[in-house]
Formats: C-alpha cells, structure tokens, sequence
C-alpha cells in the first residue's frame, strides 16, 4: 500500500512539475551563474586538491543546487495547505508517509534532472570527470534533496506562513553554504575555520563528492559522506513523517 | 442506529498565552440517515468538533465511535467510511477536475479503471460533464463546491461531513447544493453532518440542529422544536431562538475560544 500511495502521491507532484517549465529550470539559475562567471576565475587559482579547478567547483555547485532548490520546497506545501489540499488528502485512507515521501521523490527527481543538466553545461566549460564519479555525485544530489526536502515540508507544515518560512530558510541555508565549502574547500582557509565546518553536515558530502568527480572511491571521505548523507535522509523522513502523522492546527 | 456517539469529546490548544479549550466536552449522537446540521457562533467549535470526527485532530479528551469505528484506535477504518468538504474545499487550480476526481479516487484505493468510471458518474450526477478536462481554476463558485463534494463521494461514503457547504454561493447554487444533499440522503442513505451560518438553510434543510456555544452542546431537536421551546412559538424564526440560546446581545458571561 505504501508503494501504490507513494506512486500514486508522486505521479501528482511530478505532473504539476512539468506543468510549469519554468519552475523546472528556474532552479539552475544561480548554479548556472556561479558556473559561468565564477568558475573562469579558478582555472589558474591552487586549490590544493587532486584534478583541474572544475572537479573542485562542479561537486560545489551540484550540493548547492540541491540546497537552496530543496530547501525552499516548502513553500509548495503551504501554498497546498491554503488551498486545502493538504487536509483532504489526510481524510483518506492515504499513508501518511506516502503524503511525503511521493513530495520528496518528486524534489529529488526534479533536482537530478538539474544536476544533468549542470554538468553537461559544465563540461561544455571544461569539466572532464569519471562516468562512474559523475554518477555517484547524482545519488548524492538525490539524498541531499530528499533530506532537505523533508525537513524543508515539516517546517512549512508547522509554521504554516510564507513570512516565517521565507527567513527562516535563508537564515538556514546560507551559513550552511559558507560553512560547508560549496564554492572553495575550507582546506584553504585557516584551522578554526576548517574546523568549524566539520560541524556542517552538507561539508562531508561536499568532499565525498569532489572525491569521487578525480575517481578517488575508497577513500574516508566517500565513507564518512555516504553515511551522514544516509543517515540525514534517514532521520528527515524520519522526522517529517511524524509531522505529516499530527499535524493539526 | 447511531452512525457517530461521542462523550465529552474535546480538543485543547496550547498557545503561548496558555491553552485555549476550543472544544470543552462535545455528547452528539446522529443516527443512521440523518441530516444533522451544527449551529453556533464563530468560535463556537463547529470546526474543531468535525476536524476531530474526521480523523484530521486528535482529541485531548473524551471518546467518539464514527461509522461503527473508535475515532482514536481506529481512525483508518473512520477514514475509509467518512467524506469531508472543509471550508475551503481542497483542489489545485491547475489541474484539471477529471484528474483530481481520478487521483482522489486512487487515494481511497479504488483501481484505475473504477477511479476513472467514478468520476464520470459523479460528474454525470453533479452536472459537471462538460467541465471534466477544465483545469479546477476554471470552475464558478457553485460549480467548485459540487467539485468540492464529489471529492468527498468517490468511495461511496456512508457519512459525509460538509463545512460550511453554502457560504459564498448565489441563491441558485444554495438552492442546487440543498437539492443535493438531500439527494444523497434518499437515493444512496447517506448521513450528512454540515455546518451552517445560515438559519433558513438550517430550517429547510436539516433534520435535526446541534446548537454549539462556548465548545459545548447548548441545545438540540429539531427545528420546530427548539423554535417551540427557546423562542416561544413554533412560528418564531430559528433567529429568535438562535440568539435567545447563545446570548449575543449581552456580553459573553466568558471569554469565548479561538476558533483553529
């Protein structure tokens, strides 16, 4: 039954999705841009790491698709509470997880898709990585955007208004950004720094993930990233299906 | 044969400010068949008490049995038997209404191909054929709260609870969505619990009112009935006993509860 109503909750997203092409692209925007007019200003730079400046950015900018598209899911579901969807969908016998999990397949399927998109359009610029990283570096996106995604629609479900939410997230997500070296690793930066970041969850993905784009798969990080990212994916969902299970008022 | 029994059922919030009671203790009995209407001021729990007895807010306090089935130990099988219009009814704008009707459909676990064959009956049945493949967008008022109430009937439900199912409709659509309700109740025996604002409505429509002050039952019977008893005469208007039962032209003895 779970499997029948998660599809079932999932086909309804998805065809929502791909009514507005927009919503689909618009995600892309600001990854597109750190690409084209940031990137550039790295190929000459020493980033420390293993590969050309581009295997050091792309993983970057792959999470931060995945952040701020994810993050922001929420925002649908209160507009669907408003109308009322929400509670009419509660009233039938539907699974309560199904309610979320169909929602976050449906984020996660959307920001892989973004992901392709990105990485064509960054080979184009001078990205050349292994197949089999590039892949790993999808999955990666997809548990990201599960996640956050889960969190991102309990918060909506409690809060309830755009005005919280809206600050809300922006006030999560850009330290997030800053602190887990999405655009440079915080090797580069001094100790307390680099320190600090390890207190950053999405920092483990983001050097599992740059690991795997210079073909480096059994290494510490890539462990230490594919559990925190199972782990966080884990307890979201966790998280948001007891949200999905109470909320009220 | 009671299809919903409730003793002291209530729902408490907790606020900032503390916790507000907004419903203190609801004892309802509605038969099998029966259109049962809820009266009270805003604030009064008329929609906490049908949020509880559709299985979208737990109750703090007190027990319930809806359609043979224990509201709190068994709020799936209430689930399965119930239908519910919320005020604000509950489709996206974008989609069109044969694919809300079919999805809806699915969601109470009905196949595809019967999801399919049941929108188009309701649609036939609610007169909304022609309008099938319009996004729900589209929709006038009248024809939104029939989309509305055919989400709420694709599994054939034998308890159907309508939220203020006629506010904001033209005389014309009150009139068509009165027919309705009293349509399900004749052809398919369907019980119908509703809350109204409007007294005539009330009067014409209902079998028996449920008054509701201050998160209780303040009085019940049927329409003649309590115009005989608070009012003075079975020809007084409901109005008169409306207002002699609530009070409202005095203050309120007490604060009255946030309505959620």
């Amino acid at each position: 039954m779970l499997l029948h109503d998660t599809a079932l909750i999932y086909g309804r997203c998805l065809r929502q999705s791909l009514r507005s092409r927009f919503a689909l692209l618009f995600g892309l925007l600001m990854p597109m841009l750190y690409l084209l007019f940031f990137g550039p200003l790295l190929t000459g730079l020493p980033l420390g790491g293993r590969g050309s400046s581009w295997q050091v950015l792309v993983p970057g900018l792959l999470l931060q698709l995945g952040l701020f598209g994810a993050s922001f899911a929420g925002f649908a579901i209160i507009i669907e509470k408003g109308h009322g969807v929400v509670d009419r969908m509660r009233v039938t016998p539907v699974s309560r997880l199904a309610l979320l999990l169909g929602r976050v397949l449906r984020d996660a399927t959307v920001f892989v898709f973004q992901a392709v998109l990105l990485v064509l359009a960054a080979v184009a610029m001078g990205l050349r990585a292994p197949l089999a990283g590039v892949l790993i570096g999808f999955v990666f996106v997809a548990l990201l955007t599960v996640s956050l995604a889960a969190l991102s629609y309990a918060l909506a479900m409690r809060m309830g208004t755009p005005q919280g939410f809206g600050p809300a997230i922006n006030a999560l997500t850009m330290p997030s950004m800053l602190l887990s070296g999405l655009m440079l690793p915080m090797t580069l930066g001094p100790a307390w720094l680099d320190a600090l970041s390890h207190l950053m969850p999405l920092r483990y993905l983001v050097d599992a993930v740059r690991d795997a784009y210079v073909g480096a798969y059994a290494t510490g990080h890539m462990l230490l990233g594919s559990l925190v990212a199972t782990g966080f994916a884990l307890l979201a969902v966790t998280v948001g299906t007891r949200v999905f299970r109470t909320a009220g008022a | 044969m009671a299809i919903i029994s409730t003793v002291s059922l209530a729902r408490t919030f907790r606020t900032k400010s503390g916790t507000v009671q907004a419903v203190r203790g609801i004892d309802l009995t509605v038969r099998e068949g029966e259109i049962v209407g809820l009266l009270g001021p805003n604030g009064a729990g008329k929609t906490t008490t049908l949020r509880m007895l559709t299985t979208l807010l737990a109750p703090t306090g007190g027990a319930a049995t809806v359609a043979g089935h224990d509201l709190v130990k068994d709020p799936a099988s209430v689930r399965r038997a119930c239908g519910y219009v919320a005020q604000s009814g509950g489709v996206d704008p974008q989609l069109t209404v044969r694919e809300e009707l079919v999805t809806q459909g699915r969601m109470y676990r009905l196949g595809r191909a019967r999801a399919a064959e049941r929108a188009r009956e309701l649609a036939h049945e609610l007169d909304l054929t022609d309008l099938l493949d319009r996004p729900c967008a589209a929709l006038s008022g009248g024809r939104r709260r029939r989309l509305d109430i055919a989400m709420a009937l694709l599994h054939e439900p034998r308890l159907l609870f309508l939220d203020e199912p006629t506010t904001g409709l033209d005389p014309a659509g009150r009139t068509a969505l009165w027919d309705l309700v009293r349509r399900l109740r004749d052809d398919h025996g369907t019980t119908v619990v509703l809350t109204t604002h409007y007294l005539d409505e009330a009067d014409a429509l209902c079998d028996r009112l449920v008054v509701v002050d201050g998160g209780t039952v303040v009085a019940e019977g049927t329409p003649a009935a309590l115009k005989l008893r608070y009012a003075g005469s079975a020809d007084a208007s409901l109005q008169d006993a409306f207002l002699a039962l609530t009070g409202r032209s005095a203050a309120p003895a007490d604060p009255a509860p946030v309505a959620v």
